[in-house]
């Protein structure tokens, strides 16, 4: 089976996984109970993402595994989410700033998927998804606005979540040989157009959030090939305790 | 004898209820997408989850085996994505029954967006039908619903989300 295809499959299938372990930590922690609530609601439409994309990653390579052996048995260097979605929750603006910057680029993405036919099972799995990422986008948007626009405090707060986040959007577009494999059979469009789609929406957003756009260039990478922050190895040893210490163990 | 088979349990799924919402069958639902018997006389349910990290899709399936256990030795459960089932799929059979249970259904077509975009048209208050009702949160006790507060009555409620 081909690689680019497995690499696209992790990225979506782990991106998700990722963000869904990161929002449930809230879970019992929002600062009211709809927050809670939809962060967590957030959390499991993620997880059922991350689940169908494990699951067909698992089948096409061949190996025989799962989506919980994908999930539990795999070390960090394998994982090949971007960094973003691996950050710490920080303060609640934080969490919605990295949901926000996440969302935007998942709609976009999840619309080239939905709607080509060079790869079926990918297509199913992306209409399904988007309908969940654009409620998500939704609730993240008009946090930012909330924030952003909000109180003094809530404003700086949040202006300073877009300043540190920044610099691990730059990934999110970052052209290689699996986005090159994306662009030539249709599947998503080419990163730098991604990238204008992406800036555009956002801008929309943070404008009517009276938030400004970071003006850094200088941009973090490496999630997309298994080089991580730390911060992925504690969140993985959490998620993947139990296994390691009963392998195979099923409730 | 195939379309027997077939009746058969076209008539046991429709027993097959929901978890979340026990009143109502996934038949009700729209999640049966259609029952056949292949080639090797294995008889096959297609099943359309309604969201993707529903919990309930586990149970569901479990369920449905354990129902069709009962009538039949040869079957398989096929989880159908595409396309992606739609509220638009909800008998209004069960619509009327989730009004009746205190859940406000959906309203209109999923092709209509409004809700999405935050210009919430109104929804009906299930208890009192009042039209006075006010978004409190788009994420409700389940995934597939939002939570209302009636400005008449008070009571607060679940309302079933347009997708
Ligand atoms: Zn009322």
């Amino acid at each position: 089976m081909n690689s680019e295809n497995h690499q696209l499959l992790l990225r979506l299938g782990d991106d998700a996984l990722i963000l869904s372990q990161r929002l449930s930590e809230w879970c019992g922690h929002g600062p009211a109970l709809e927050e809670d609530i939809a962060l967590s609601n957030i959390a499991l439409d993620l997880l059922g993402q991350a689940r169908s994309f494990l699951t067909l990653a698992g089948a096409r390579e061949g190996l025989n595994r799962t989506e919980d052996d994908l999930a539990y048995l795999r070390s960090d260097r394998e994982f090949r989410n971007a960094l973003l979605v691996e950050l710490p929750n920080g303060h609640f603006g934080d969490t919605i700033m990295r949901q926000f910057l996440f969302d935007q680029f998942a709609l976009l993405r999840y619309e080239c998927l939905a709607a080509q036919r060079f790869d079926l099972d990918v297509a199913a799995i992306s209409a399904k998804a988007l309908k969940e990422t654009k409620y998500h986008a939704e609730h993240s948007a008009k946090w930012v606005i909330r924030l952003g626009d909000g109180t003094d405090e809530s404003h700086e707060k949040i202006q300073e979540s877009l300043n540190t986040l920044w610099v691990y959007t730059g990934e999110l577009f970052e052209p290689d040989t699996v986005t090159s494999y994306c662009t030539n059979n249709g599947l998503i469009s080419d990163p730098d157009q991604l990238k204008s789609q992406w800036l555009e929406s956002i801008n929309l957003v943070l404008e009517e959030a009276t938030l400004s756009l970071p003006s850094s260039e200088w941009m973090q990478c490496g999630g997309r090939n298994g080089i991580h922050t730390e911060h992925l190895s504690y969140l993985l040893a959490e998620m993947q305790v139990l296994q390691h210490k009963y392998p195979g163990a099923k409730w | 004898m195939v379309s027997d088979r077939l009746s058969q349990i076209t008539n046991a799924l429709e027993r097959v209820m929901d978890p979340e919402l026990p009143f109502l069958s996934i038949t009700e639902l729209g999640m049966i997408r259609g029952t056949e018997i292949d080639d090797e006389g294995k008889a096959i349910v297609h099943l359309s989850p309604t969201y993707s990290g529903c919990p309930a899709t586990d149970a569901i399936q479990e369920d449905i085996r354990a129902m069709l256990s009962q009538i039949d030795s040869n079957f398989e459960i096929k989880l159908v994505l595409s396309p992606a089932w739609t509220t638009d799929w909800i008998q209004d059979s069960a619509k009327e029954k989730m009004r009746q249970n205190g859940i406000a259904p959906p309203e209109g077509s999923s092709a209509d967006k409004s809700f999405l975009l935050g210009e919430a048209k109104s929804i009906a208050c299930p208890q009192c039908g009042s039209n006075a009702t006010k978004l409190v949160s788009p994420f409700g006790s389940t995934a597939c619903k939002a939570h209302f507060k009636c400005k008449d009555c008070l009571e607060p409620f679940d309302h079933f989300k347009c997708i």
